[in-house]
């Protein structure tokens, strides 16, 4: 054992050393546009890009703006990009961000997708919290009250604790590429919080909450699936995960039907797949207002969809990137591989419960990847959510390297 | 101008408790912080919070170890209120939505803790404090009709009418750089302590002992302000803390040697003795050469030792942390720790309603002293008395806004001062120090002199630094000249409050000529019962801290010696 521990202390006995600084400045009071600022501090290679910024803070000019306070990527304050990524400055170590950097200089901005204030401070009063608020953003508790603790399962409890660990530092808010588009989007963290409602046991407007939130056009539906909050996010929170389990329990368990089609619209995505392998782009969009019937081909919604669809689907004729004849037929795949592919739908909807993916209650998915043992079921790879499931660590003989904690952390700051 | 019957300045947990609790009670209500309310320092309170709901746990056996673990410094009849009325606050609290882990029977689970003598601390895996936080913030925006909310607003001073009463403050909002006077019936300090007076410690960058400094100035005294508490396990290079929740569920101490060298001093408790002494013990070690790393300046914790899905189930955030900020994975080998300023007992000197001796303020959380922590403050403790008496002071100060009138005093001659005071700032020649390097020299002196080990000539030396710094502070320059978002003014007058701090913290512990709890003073190695069985208050005198004594209430529990 003393081996590894020296091991581990001599990581990090590193010598400081020179960063440069890019920041993205803006005084409002100026008049002036934003500008770019340069500095180079000096740091241990393994220090936070939040320890640079004040570094420059303290040394250089004491008026750039920053909020920040714990550190320890707790707070959620420090939300910033870093070369062009969401991140929390606190929470993105030097040699990472220089890796991302484009010409050796870790460049910093504010976030996006909210009004910028000074410098790298941004308005989430104005776009996050006011989304939080749109969700009912407070337990519902089911009456009557009980003297002592609601008695809850512990697994639902753990579960939900996934979104409470959200610490609304606005880093998927930022990149959320559907508000982008959609600024009115309820957006990732907003529908997050909102899981952590509808997971909750206690709270009593499970189906108030999903019918609400499938019906309003910028609600779940309104998701596209990028997954840049879930890269976004320091805290794993997950929240496209979340925004999907939103969808699973409104439709499957609540059998709400949504009049965004959205419901409609993920039944024949997931349909079309299943029969054909790959997915059917000319088909999806009467199949998602018609259903799956020659009729329903007809449906006037659809038609209408159609119709405002045509200046991109003539460009892509012109483009060359369809043709009539393969917009009109499926996708064809080879036998042997559609079988697979339907053999994973067989197994999936074969199960009496559903496999959720909840890092507080499997560990890290990333460990288990590697463990041979897990990899039994490609599926079922660390995503139990039921009581006494799977066990991804069940098995001590498989001690995997580290490798994968590094690949994860060279990840993580490349991406953060 | 705005007006309320309770004003509460500081949104973490005690004064959102506050805020719901005087709103609940009928009073108009204002909360007020200088971040947004989810910032605020409590969420960083990992393990948890203790509370007897246990059928074989009874309050009075968690008031006996909250007593002992404050080296009988504590008033037990504040530890009698605060243990007696936990299991009820925490009921409140999970019946708001707090998503506490829960046992096989999906009861409530409990985790072992330092200084405890059973599992009393309710937990959310290791995001206590951020849980409850936020769990309250849900409160209040669902209660945004009753609880007005000014987020991201600076408290610059107190306002006080001829006879001395509290009526009000004047704040500045960050956003504007506006700077207004509210006046209220009563004011509630809640904005935490003061861990940024030390260097390195794990509190945050806003927690710069703002209310502490401020009711010191107005007149109030300070309790118990020698009492730091040191948190035995901080990561070695950032000071971040790693939870005691670590060692409840098992994780040991251990020196170069790879001896768990807790068996010398606590060989009962072992590493869940209570705070104070595991530090010591640690820093033993250390300063004997048994410490590990390249310079022998840390000690090992060894989270390995715990069930590998339990770690990553009930104590993820420090699996992070670990990795993040350390590059150890500590669920597969030791992690390099020591101990760390981690929190002060010491604060404005309430009673059990939260009243100070300054008519019309409150304090309650740590920016308090009530004195519930005494020589030394149990883990998982401090959740528990930021929300009893943050809501006990909202109730009273709800209930006694009632009776009396809207204070109508002129504010106009102060908000000319507070203006003033931040426009001479601001047009300082750049000459003589920046703020940035008084700050540090502060904390670096703090940690040397004002530590876990301490003497007279080390104190004396820290007070003669502290004298100075104050000079150079006063002249101290900055770059910002703007109005929005100018944290460079607001950093030079946190700088004031932090310097107000030290120097009570410094003169208290020289003053105490004993080893107490936290104040281990290495020329009296030993506790004094006869002489120093009482609180060392600080007020305010002219320019200078005037020290005086008050009793030690004690009800049931006489002192003893205290063995772990």
């Amino acid at each position: 054992m003393a081996e590894t521990q020296t091991a581990g202390a001599e990581v990090r006995s590193a010598d400081p050393e020179q960063f440069k600084l890019r920041l993205r400045r803006y005084d409002p009071e100026s008049g002036e546009a934003p500008y770019w600022d340069e500095h180079t501090i000096e740091l241990e290679p393994h220090r936070s890009v939040l320890e640079a910024i004040l570094q420059a803070r303290d040394r250089f000019d004491g008026s750039i703006g920053i909020r920040c306070s714990c550190r320890q990527a707790i707070c959620g304050s420090c939300g910033v990009r870093v070369n062009g990524e969401p991140a929390l400055a606190c929470h993105t170590h030097l040699d990472a961000a220089l890796e991302g950097a484009r010409d050796g200089v870790i460049e910093i901005e504010p976030m996006g997708n909210m009004p910028v204030l000074k410098d790298l401070i941004v308005d989430m009063d104005a776009v996050h919290w006011k989304k939080i608020q749109r969700v009912t953003p407070w337990l519902i508790a089911k009456q009557p009250v009980p003297e002592r603790e609601y008695i809850v399962p512990r697994e639902s409890m753990i579960d939900v604790t996934q979104t409470m660990a959200c610490i609304q530092c606005g880093a998927c808010v930022s990149d959320c590429l559907a508000m982008e588009v959609d600024p009115g989007f309820i957006g990732p963290a907003a529908l997050a919080k909102s899981y952590r409602f509808v997971g909750d046991p206690r709270d009593d407007q499970h189906e108030e909450r999903l019918l609400d939130l499938s019906e309003d056009p910028e609600g779940i539906f309104d998701c596209t699936h990028c997954f840049k909050c879930v890269e976004a996010c320091p805290k794993d929170v997950n929240p496209m995960g979340q925004i999907m389990r939103l969808r699973r329990i409104a439709t499957n368990d609540f059998h709400i039907v949504d009049k965004n089609n959205g419901e409609r619209h993920e039944a024949a995505f997931t349909g079309l797949i299943k029969d054909n392998g790959l997915l059917w782009e000319a088909e999806l969009l009467p199949r998602s207002y018609g259903g799956n019937s020659w009729f329903g081909k007809f449906a006037p919604p659809a038609g209408k969809e159609l119709l405002s669809s045509l200046p991109a689907i003539l460009k892509g004729l012109i483009r060359g990137k369809v043709s009539p004849m393969k917009a009109l037929k499926p996708h064809r795949i080879p036998k042997n591989d559609l079988k697979q592919v339907q053999s994973i739908y067989d197994k999936v909807e074969s199960r009496e419960k559903r496999y959720e993916l909840n890092l507080y209650i499997v560990g890290e998915d990333e460990q288990v990847l590697e463990s041979p043992s897990a990899t039994s079921d490609p599926v079922a790879v660390g995503v139990t959510a039921e009581p006494g499931g799977k066990e991804p660590d069940a098995d001590p003989g498989a001690e995997p390297t580290d490798t994968p904690a590094e690949q994860r952390s060279t990840t993580e700051g490349e991406g953060k | 101008m705005p007006a309320h019957d309770v004003l509460i300045i500081g949104a973490g947990l005690a004064g959102q408790r506050a805020a719901l609790a005087a709103a609940q009670d009928g009073a108009s209500v204002a909360i007020m912080s200088k971040v947004h309310p989810v910032r605020s320092h409590s969420v960083a309170a990992a393990g948890g919070i203790n509370a007897a709901i246990s059928v074989d746990d009874d309050w009075h056996s968690h008031a006996y170890d909250t007593v002992k673990g404050s080296d009988f410094l504590g008033d037990q009849d504040a530890i009698e209120v605060m243990c007696s009325e936990a299991p009820g606050e925490v009921m409140h609290l999970e019946h708001m939505g707090v998503t506490f882990h829960r046992n096989e029977k999906g009861e409530m689970d409990l985790r072992a803790f330092g200084g405890a003598s059973m599992k009393r601390t309710a937990y959310v895996a290791d995001i206590t404090g951020q849980a409850l936080l936020h769990v309250l913030y849900e409160q209040l925006m669902k209660h945004h009709e009753t609880v007005e909310r000014f987020e991201e607003w600076f408290t610059t001073s107190l306002i006080q009418d001829e006879q001395g009463r509290c009526c009000g403050v004047i704040a500045r909002e960050v956003r504007s750089g506006r700077l207004e006077a509210f006046t209220a019936k009563n004011v509630i300090l809640a904005c935490g302590g003061a861990g940024q007076v030390y260097k390195p410690t794990t509190n945050g960058l806003i927690v710069t002992g703002d209310g502490i400094a401020m009711a010191y100035r107005a007149g109030a005294p300070l309790m118990d302000m020698e009492m730091v508490q040191y948190h035995p396990t901080c990561l070695v290079e950032t000071g971040i803390l790693i939870t005691e929740g670590a060692r409840g569920e098992g994780a040991h101490l251990l020196n170069a040697n790879g001896e768990r060298f807790m068996e010398k001093s606590a060989p009962n408790k072992m590493e869940l003795a209570s705070r104070d002494v595991v530090s010591r013990a640690e820093q033993i070690e250390i300063n004997e050469g048994r410490g590990v790393g390249p310079d022998g300046r840390g000690i090992y914790l060894d989270v390995t030792v715990v069930p590998r899905k339990r770690t990553l189930e009930a104590l993820r955030e420090i699996v992070n942390l670990g990795k993040d900020f350390a590059g150890v994975d500590i669920t597969r080998e030791p992690i390099m720790i020591r101990p760390g300023q981690h929190y002060i007992m010491g604060g404005v000197k309430t009673d059990n309603d939260g009243r100070t001796p300054i008519e019309g303020l409150y304090a309650a959380g740590e920016v308090a002293c009530v004195s519930v922590h005494g020589g030394n403050r149990l883990g998982a403790n401090s959740l528990l008395d930021t929300l009893i008496f943050g809501r006990r002071a909202g109730e009273d100060a709800a209930a006694r806004a009632a009776a009396i009138p809207m204070p109508e005093v002129d504010t106009h001659a102060q908000l000319r001062r507070d203006a003033a005071t931040i426009d001479e700032i601001v047009a300082r020649p750049r000459e003589g120090r920046r703020v940035s390097e008084i700050k540090n020299e502060l904390g670096e002196t703090m940690n040397q002199y004002a530590a876990v080990f301490r003497d007279e000539q080390g104190l004396q030396t820290a007070r003669e630094t502290i004298a100075r710094l104050k000079e150079e502070a006063g002249k101290a320059w900055i770059d910002d000249r703007g109005t929005v978002f100018n944290q460079d003014v607001l950093g030079a007058i946190e700088l004031g409050y932090m310097i107000d701090c030290a120097e009570a913290t410094v003169v208290a512990a020289l003053e105490r000529k004993e080893s107490r709890g936290a104040q281990f003073r290495t020329d009296f190695p030993e506790r004094n019962d006869e002489e120093w069985l009482k609180h060392i208050d600080i007020t305010m005198n002219g320019d200078g801290p005037e020290v005086s004594y008050s009793p030690v209430t004690i009800t049931q529990w006489q002192p003893e010696e205290r063995k772990y």
